[in-house]
């Protein structure tokens, strides 16, 4: 296979695994590495690559498993920062009014949600994959990725009504 | 119409939602003007259509393969060299290469010379057995060492009072 072969079977979901990484590593930076090694990793594994049946799935979890080992390695180094630690109170909740009407508001919430929320609705409401592809990526089973899917929405929906009423009063 | 957004959206929290409905929402939503009660949902599904329309825009390089297989050779090349290390150290084994050298003549001598000096050692054996009787020097200063008492005539006057 040809570089320029491996290329066109890439591109059509290179995106997605770059969204994908950035729903969990949230730096753009990180995501756009994470998607270089990913696709690195598929080339050197080129020669088994007719052997899957869906490249694009395999993909997608191999993104996720990059992304959790890069996850894992930073709480180990302890290099997260919390930015609630030096922001004042005040000044967060003005930032949230401001935030209210923007799409940026949904990025801060999605952001809050456990990773296998962030992933579901990363992959079914952005990627608009179907419950059996998704359940195959993330090794679950339907029911299970209904259920976190659910939840995601609800919590979604709940930060949503609760800054939506603090902005009408 | 509302009735059945409302209809979609309840279905839509509980998962249950197909992918053709949730476009259906999607495309509601991303109307001029939707019901006020519902305004609240219009900018997440907003932000799920901008967000898919986010691409990687960095070049794809495989070159890096090249250098992760450099890498790894070297890694190889490391454990050649110390296998190459370990291997002439058994090969060319300096006690065993003496071993091998030593030939007939260097065996005589070996043994000539052996002869010479248990030759030596018998003769100074003999000597030191013959100086050996030195020894009685010393037990004859011990006996003179009661003169000392000489040099104290006193005491022994004392002693016998």
């Amino acid at each position: 296979m040809t570089q320029s072969e491996f290329i066109n079977i890439v591109t059509p979901f290179k995106d997605k695994v770059f969204r994908l990484a950035k729903r969990l590593l949230v730096s753009t930076e990180e995501a756009e590495d994470a998607t270089q090694e990913v696709l690195i990793k598929l080339w050197k594994n080129k020669k088994k690559i007719k052997e899957y049946n869906n490249i694009e799935a395999f993909s997608m979890t191999m993104t996720k498993n990059f992304c959790f080992d890069k996850l894992k390695s930073k709480q180990a180094q302890n290099l997260k920062i919390v930015h609630s630690n030096y922001q004042d109170h005040n000044v967060a909740l003005q930032k949230q009014v401001e935030l209210n009407d923007s799409l940026d508001w949904i990025g801060k919430i999605m952001e809050d949600l456990p990773e296998q929320q962030k992933m579901v609705v990363q992959l079914r409401d952005i990627e608009q994959y179907d419950f059996k592809e998704i359940a195959k990526m993330l090794d679950m089973n339907e029911t299970a990725v209904r259920v976190t899917l659910s939840r995601a929405r609800k919590t979604i929906r709940e930060k949503l009504t609760k800054t939506h009423n603090y902005g009408v009063k | 119409m509302l009735n059945n957004i409302e209809h979609l959206l309840e279905k839509y929290e509980n998962g249950e939602t197909s992918l053709k409905e949730e476009a259906q929402l999607k495309n509601y939503f991303s109307q001029e003007t939707v019901a006020p009660h519902l305004e609240m949902y219009k900018p997440m599904f907003q932000y799920f259509i901008v967000n898919k329309k986010e691409q990687f825009t960095k070049d794809i390089s495989l070159l890096e393969v090249n250098a992760t297989k450099k890498k790894f050779n070297f890694k190889w090349l490391s454990i050649a060299a110390v296998a190459v290390l370990m291997l002439s150290i058994f090969v060319f084994n300096p006690t065993q290469s003496q071993e091998d050298l030593i030939t007939e003549a260097d065996r005589a001598d070996y043994e000539n010379a052996k002869a010479a000096l248990a030759l030596v050692s018998q003769h100074l054996n003999k000597a030191t057995a013959q100086v050996s009787y030195l020894k009685v020097i010393n037990t004859a200063g011990t006996q003179v060492d009661y003169l000392k008492e000489i040099n104290d005539p006193m005491g022994r006057i004392f002693n016998n009072n």
